[in-house]
């Protein structure tokens, strides 16, 4: 029997009614059948790592719970890729803190989830492997850059997953693929193990298939590290405890230049639909101004690519990955690299030293930074007036793989939405909200740093009172 | 009189210091004790960079560079943050090296040394900290070798780069503030500068009517003086010939004292500074009330404490301090009861020379040895302990033994593995000065028996007394003292 969409809860349930390790073999049953070429990695180790969780006992709040893991987050002794040529045959020897967090709960790693390169990205095309299909319709990309994680949550091939989210990484493949998927507050989540695209704007963040799994990934993940300096050093708080069915005198602010030029009409009216909703659960909403939005963007590309361009300054050839022959030292790096990364990714590293160079660091990258506390003050003005923002996650729905492969710039405006909230390092939530022409449109709750509660309430209230989270894909096995 | 500086001889410096005295590297939990370890085995995830690892800023780095600016009078910055330098080198596993840019920790120091014309002040612009990279390893020399190895165990060791303003006007003087500032280091604690490469040099220079010159990686303070000294002369010789100084960084070739082109100013390296996005800033003020507290005496202030307490020479004090070894040893030597004006003499002037003449240096004192060490060959160092010096300073102040005889043990002791006492040596030597009758009897017995020379020296020929106390020596077996021998003659012929 092919395991298929399940909440955590329910995953449980059958867990004690055959076993993990049956369940586990369920899911790479699926797994195996599946079409969407969603994982890069399948773990060799799953079943084993279930019968182990079988004989030992079920211990930790995820005892023979799978899990998929997006492919740049380091499980020991598993290919960790990033998407990418250079670190096809990488094996880290070291967990990530979430990994190790996961297994101490009692979770099954089933395999590594497909990405665009190095999680550069919003479609999962430019990932090494190939790309991933959307579950609702083969011809569309899944979003990105963790296109792999949600979708296989929504094609039933894992319960949950892990993904990244740098400039809506998570939240843009959760909206295409109609899953749910949190970016948490920049520090709520150590990113210890993730292989850094953008230090100081991305967030590891978990993909579900309802906002209730998404608290219980979240429990797990969740708190200080000290291997990690920007990890927030307060407790943190109890996210399943926030899954309560009310939003009466909750206050929305409905920022007017996230509904901006070239949104797509079926998504406006679904996300509209969706404030209406709240509205009718006894939330007030008003119309709230971000005015430097529309600089976000820019600054968003400024600061990811310099921050990438140091980053991946360490894929040179000499200590691990991907190496190509060279005569010399500096021919060697030069093909490692020219031959390693794929086209968007150099062009990331290329505008990125660019903006960091000597008499340009201060025209963008500096720039850029200025901007990013400007945006910033946007949201602590607007969330000092209401408890939540919402607007669309992504301007359009999943568009047709190809589609926008040739004009990177138009896959860059589509981040549009999802890029100011990591800007501002809030936490914000991708939740499915309705259908344009058969496609998912995902709603985007944002909230005030580590009130994470507050959107998981929210977003939870929402889900109770409608059907969407319980649309499937058609059939994809 | 002030020196005229007739060059214009402008010289800063940048030195790079290993913080090797504390336990673990910058970022991680490994050990800096990587001197005489396998190649790479002092590593981990974070100082390999591998991709996720992240840094972690160790604490005690920071109260390092702390007690340094403390030591160097200069001003501590409240909030200081991490820059990254990028560029790529096998030997630097992330491709960027965690340094400090526009926040150092510290800033506007300084460092008065003794100068061409008595006391000059020496600025320090800053100092900050940084981490170490990994290091290449050839078979043989660079040319020949079939492939590189790189070695990560000093990755990540953490550094403290010290850049001074260009106050020092010529090589002589650059050489002293190193041999002052290495000396304050090691004060602190926090440093040791015997290891292999704790510490590396960059020395700037311009003479009048040129511009500035770099000379990058010198590892010692020598090297820094010769390099100095080629390149002055090197550069009045281009003005001389009408040609013009090219703003560059150049080399030292220590073997052939010469100093090479590396770059020039148009091949500078962009090292693209940002903020490390991995570290948060760091607030110190509050530790800098206890670290004062708790900072160690410097050398100026024990030279001054010295010269009081014992009531010794500057020359002395200024010897015994230069080194916190040799001060804490002579300190020990006085503690356990040894005249502190001939300790200091016998420390600073005797054991000093006998050390330098064998190239030893001092490498530890344990609060009961002093260790030297051979630079070449270090297992030449033996040992020398407090109790030896009390010993022997006794031996000799008591009459026992001659200068000369003291001396000899010393030496005797520095050559020697055996574990033996200067009592010891003395006896087994046959060192002890004879006993007074001994000598009495010995200046009868030689007047007795020399008729001739007796008469020789009572008739005027006064060359016939060293014969006799010739004879004196020789029936002691040379262990009288030879102006007593005289003295006694004298006074037994003229009575």
């Amino acid at each position: 029997m092919a395991a298929k969409w399940m909440s955590v809860a329910e995953v449980k349930q059958q867990i004690l009614e055959s076993s993990a390790e049956e369940l586990t073999a369920n899911y790479l049953e699926t797994i195996n059948k599946s079409k969407i070429n969603g994982y890069i990695t399948v773990s060799d180790k799953a079943l084993e790592q279930a019968k182990k969780i079988d004989i030992e006992g079920l211990k930790g709040p995820l005892a023979g719970v799978p899990i998929a893991i997006k492919d740049n987050i380091s499980v020991k002794g598993l290919p960790n890729s990033c998407g990418s040529k250079m670190l096809k045959n990488y094996i880290p020897p070291f967990n990530a803190h979430v990994i190790e967090k996961l297994l101490e709960a009692g979770a099954v790693i089933l395999g590594k989830t497909n990405m665009d390169e190095f999680a550069m990205g919003s479609s999962t095309e430019s990932s090494y492997f190939g790309p991933t299909l959307n579950p609702w319709d083969l011809e569309r990309v899944p979003g990105g850059s963790s296109g792999g994680s949600a979708a296989v949550v929504a094609a039933g091939e894992a319960p949950f997953a892990l993904g990244s989210d740098t400039g809506g990484s998570v939240r843009c493949p959760a909206a295409f693929c109609g899953v749910v998927g949190l970016k948490p507050t920049y520090g709520a989540v150590s990113r210890y193990g993730a292989v850094a695209y953008a230090n100081s704007l991305e967030q590891i963040g978990p993909l579900a298939n309802n906002v209730s799994d998404i608290a219980v990934l979240m429990d797990v993940i969740a708190g200080p590290d000290a291997r990690d300096s920007t990890s927030a050093p307060n407790a943190k708080p109890e996210y399943q405890a926030a899954l309560k069915a009310d939003i009466k005198g909750l206050r929305i602010g409905v920022p007017k230049e996230y509904f901006g030029e070239g949104i797509n009409p079926g998504v406006e009216k679904a996300v509209w639909a969706a404030i209406q909703r709240c509205e009718e659960l006894g939330a007030f909403w008003e119309e709230v101004s971000m005015p430097h939005t529309k600089y976000a963007l820019a600054s968003y590309y400024i600061i990811a690519m310099s921050e990438a361009s140091s980053n991946l300054a360490r894929f040179d050839g000499t200590r691990y990955g991907f190496r190509a022959e060279g005569e010399t030292w500096h021919s060697l790096i030069s093909k490692t690299r020219a031959e390693g990364f794929g086209a968007e990714v150099k062009r990331r590293i290329l505008l990125g030293t660019y903006a960091l160079s000597a008499g340009y660091h201060d025209k963008y990258y500096l720039k850029a930074l200025k901007v990013r506390s400007l945006v910033k003050q946007d949201f602590e003005k607007a969330l000092g007036k209401v408890d939540v923002l919402m607007a669309p996650t992504m301007p359009n729905p999943a568009f047709k793989l190809g589609e926008r492969l040739e004009d990177p710039l138009s896959l860059y405006l589509s981040d549009v939405n999802t890029v100011p909230i990591n800007l501002a390092g809030v936490p914000s939530l991708s939740l499915p909200c309705g259908f344009t022409a058969g496609l998912p449109v995902g709603l985007q709750i944002i909230g005030k740093p580590f009130e994470e509660p507050t959107l998981l309430q929210t977003a939870y209230t929402f889900e109770q009172n409608t059907d969407y989270h319980n649309k499937r894909p058609p059939e994809v096995v | 009189m002030a020196y005229e500086n007739p060059e214009g001889v402008m010289i800063g410096l940048e030195i790079h210091i290993q913080l090797n005295k504390l336990k673990s590297k910058m970022f991680c939990g490994c050990s800096t004790a990587y001197h005489d370890a396998e190649p790479n085995t002092h590593t981990c995830p974070v100082c390999l960079g591998l991709p996720g690892a992240l840094p972690v800023l160790n604490k005690e780095v920071v109260r390092a560079a702390i007690k340094v600016g403390l030591a160097l009078k200069g001003e501590i910055a409240e909030e200081t943050q991490f820059h990254r330098k990028n560029y790529f080198y096998p030997d630097l596993p992330r491709g960027f090296q965690i340094t400090q840019y526009d926040y150092p920790i510290v800033s506007n120091g300084k460092v008065v040394i003794e100068g061409e014309d008595g006391e000059h002040e020496v600025k320090i612009w800053r100092a900050h900290m940084e981490d170490d990279p990994g290091r290449l390893v050839h078979i043989g020399s660079i040319a020949k070798s079939k492939g590189v190895m790189i070695n990560y165990n000093r990755s990540g060791i953490p550094l403290i780069e010290t850049v001074t303003a260009p106050d020092m006007r010529s090589p002589k003087e650059a050489r002293r503030f190193l041999d002052k500032f290495r000396n304050i280091l090691e004060y602190l604690g926090v440093f040791d500068g015997n290891l292999e490469g704790a510490m590396r040099m960059d020395a700037n220079v311009s003479i009048r009517g040129g511009t500035r010159v770099e000379i990058k990686n010198i590892s010692s303070h020598k090297g820094v003086e010769k390099a100095l000294l080629y390149e002055i002369m090197r550069q009045k010789n281009v003005l001389r010939r009408g040609g013009e100084i090219t703003q560059e960084t150049r080399h030292f070739d220590e073997a052939r004292g010469v100093t090479l082109s590396m770059r020039t100013k148009e091949e500078a390296e962009d090292y693209r500074y940002f903020r490390e996005p991995d570290l948060v800033s760091i607030h110190v003020s509050h530790l800098i009330p206890e670290i004062k507290a708790t900072l160690p005496e410097l050398p100026d202030a024990k030279r001054a404490r010295f010269l009081e307490e014992y009531g010794i020479t500057d020359m002395h004090a200024k010897a015994l301090t230069s080194s916190i070894l040799l001060a804490d040893f002579y300190e020990g030597v006085c503690k356990k009861g040894a005249e502190p004006k001939t300790a200091a003499t016998w420390i600073a002037d005797v054991l000093l020379g006998e050390l330098n003449y064998r190239n030893l240096v001092l490498a530890s004192y344990d609060g009961v040895s002093l260790g030297c060490i051979n630079d070449k060959e270090p297992e030449l160092g033996n040992s020398f302990k407090a109790d030896d010096m009390v010993e022997l300073i006794t031996l000799f102040t008591e009459g026992k033994i001659s200068d000369k005889a003291a001396v000899e043990v010393l030496r005797t002791k520095l050559d020697s593995e055996e574990e033996k006492t200067p009592l010891q040596l003395v006896k087994e030597k046959g060192l002890f000065k004879a006993e007074a009758e001994l000598v009495v009897k010995a200046v009868s017995e030689a007047i007795a028996e020399n008729e001739i020379a007796v008469q020789d020296y009572l008739g005027g020929a006064e060359k016939s007394l060293n014969f006799l106390v010739g004879q004196v020596m020789k029936k002691t077996k040379g262990t009288a003292d030879a102006k007593t021998a005289r003295e006694l003659l004298v006074k037994e012929l003229k009575s």
